[in-house]
């Protein structure tokens, strides 16, 4: 991954709901190939509407979304707030939900299935209804339902913001297994620094309403990065730089 | 005892004291079977009788059956025509409403005069049937998880894909719950438009049979009827409940057996 070019960019795009509400202004954001960026915001920041454009779920008002390739877009994973899981099916059915909405082949599904749910340690609970499972494991499924089509493009919506600490430092180290593994590009959308500083190459923090740019930091810490990581002085330096930043933001916008 | 027992064994016990008293009241009081007939004169009808009663209740139960069938197309199907265009949803949803608040004793006449009788008692299960499944269909396919829509249109689904990928597993406990109602409804409609047909003079059903009873004061075949009726209406709601059970059973909280 080391020649950086833009796999998508967000030129000066704005966000403006029916409702009169200015989500985004003036928004200008590069993403490399193999990247992995976080959002960084306090809630209502326009983070996941920038996220979903990107998605092309939803329209911007104004400014455009380039991509590297035409039809990139189309390769695009996409894990939500919630697991968005469909509960009348079990988790092989819903991870194999991409693959059957392309009336992909069926026995190669099987096999992508297969492979990813081992990939995201769900092998065992093919069979098993959502219902069945903790919110970790749902959001496992979840992660491994964005993966099966081997996206180039990652996004992910404050994924983990509903689950325990334990749960979610065991996500976090897993996701950057993936990362690693796979060497996709990664949209991250979080509102916890801690998180932020631990995941990602490149934190833009973003000002609420409307949402901008305010800072594009990078976090230079070599991977594979640990719990040894998580408690080290070069951490900690970090997430206090990056709270600044994001407290300077806030503050920029109450002004 | 356990609780299943329990729920089994005190609707037996209360049926059995209330018809221990019905049987004393009457034998007591010397009470005429064309006032009051005893319980046990109204089995013995129900065997006597049972060969014209059966007769009846097949063909009240083969129309309440086939308005049903239809409630069930029909109501599902414009849920579905409706989820698919705001335009037909906007222009016939009202009308749908006035059919369904029309009390059906009122329009029964009416459809006797303009159909066949068979054909008018079967519209008469449809009207009043149709509209709880078109209702509740309805709001099951318009309260599908709003992320899950966003993730068939990330993959691009068509129409049809989303519509019986997503919107109908999403809808079914809702259509189901619409459909349990619509197994007692028909039998109400079968049941009114028989009565109704009934005074004009011809029929089989066991409404028909109801009518023509009082009409000749044989007051135990209207009981033994009657009796046949609520049979008939318990077992269609209990095969419906086991119906929206088995579908549900994995995945639906409604279905799930939990300990709190």
């Amino acid at each position: 991954m080391s020649p950086r070019q833009p796999i998508v960019s967000l030129r000066n795009v704005g966000k403006t709901f029916e409702s009169g509400t200015v989500a985004l202004r003036g928004l200008d954001l590069e993403v490399c190939d193999g990247e992995f960026v976080s959002l960084l915001g306090p809630s209502g920041c326009g983070k996941s509407t920038a996220l979903r454009i990107v998605a092309g779920l939803s329209v911007a008002s104004e400014g455009a979304v380039d991509w590297l390739e035409s039809g990139q877009s189309a390769r695009i994973g996409f894990v939500f707030q919630e697991p968005t899981l469909m509960p009348w099916a079990d988790v092989a059915s819903n991870v194999r939900l991409p693959l059957k909405l392309a009336h992909a082949d069926e026995t190669q599904s099987r096999a992508a299935v297969a492979q990813t749910l081992a990939r995201v340690g769900l092998a065992d609970f093919a069979d098993a209804y959502p219902r069945e499972l903790s919110g970790g494991m749902k959001m496992r499924a979840s992660i491994a339902r964005a993966l099966v089509t081997e996206p180039h493009l990652l996004l992910m919506d404050e994924p983990f913001a509903a689950l325990d600490e334990i749960t979610r430092f065991k996500l976090n180290n897993d996701l950057l297994t993936l990362w690693q593994e796979l060497a996709r590009t990664v949209i991250f959308v979080t509102h916890s620094v801690f998180e932020s500083v631990y995941l990602s190459q490149r934190i833009v923090v973003m000002t609420p309403r409307p949402g901008r740019v305010f800072a594009d930091l990078s976090i230079d810490a070599p991977y594979p990065r640990d719990d040894a990581f998580r408690t080290s002085a070069e951490y900690a330096g970090y997430c206090r730089t990056v709270s600044q930043a994001l407290s300077q933001a806030m503050g920029e916008a109450a002004a | 005892m356990n609780e299943r027992a329990l729920r089994i064994a005190l609707p037996v016990f209360v049926l059995a004291i209330v018809l221990s008293l019905w049987q004393a009241v009457v034998d007591g009081f010397g009470i005429p079977p064309y006032v009051l007939p005893a319980p046990g004169l109204v089995f013995l009808t129900l065997i006597s009788d049972g060969a014209l009663l059966w007769h009846s209740l097949l063909v009240t139960l083969f129309t309440t059956f086939e308005g049903f069938l239809l409630a069930a197309i029909g109501g599902i199907g414009l849920a579905i025509l409706f989820s698919q265009s705001r335009l037909i949803e906007y222009s016939l949803y009202p009308y749908a409403v006035i059919l369904q608040v029309t009390p059906i004793v009122a329009i029964a006449p009416l459809l006797l005069i303009y159909l066949p009788q068979p054909l008018a008692v079967l519209a008469c299960a449809w009207i009043v049937a149709f509209f709880p499944v078109l209702a509740n269909t309805t709001l099951g396919l318009s309260s599908v998880d709003h992320n899950l829509i966003a993730l068939f249109a990330l993959y691009k689904a068509s129409r049809w894909q989303l519509l019986w990928n997503l919107k109908l597993p999403a809808a079914l406990p809702q259509m189901l719950a619409g459909l349990r109602i619509a197994g007692g409804l028909s039998l109400i409609g079968a049941v009114v438009a028989e009565i109704a047909a009934g005074s004009a003079g011809a029929g089989s059903g066991l409404a028909y049979r109801i009518a023509e009873s009082g009409y000749r004061l044989n007051i135990p075949r209207m009981f033994a009827a009657l009796l046949l009726l609520a049979l008939a209406g318990v077992a269609i709601f209990f095969a419906l409940s086991a119906l929206s059970h088995l579908a549900l059973r994995r995945w639906h909280e409604s279905a799930v057996k939990r300990e709190l």
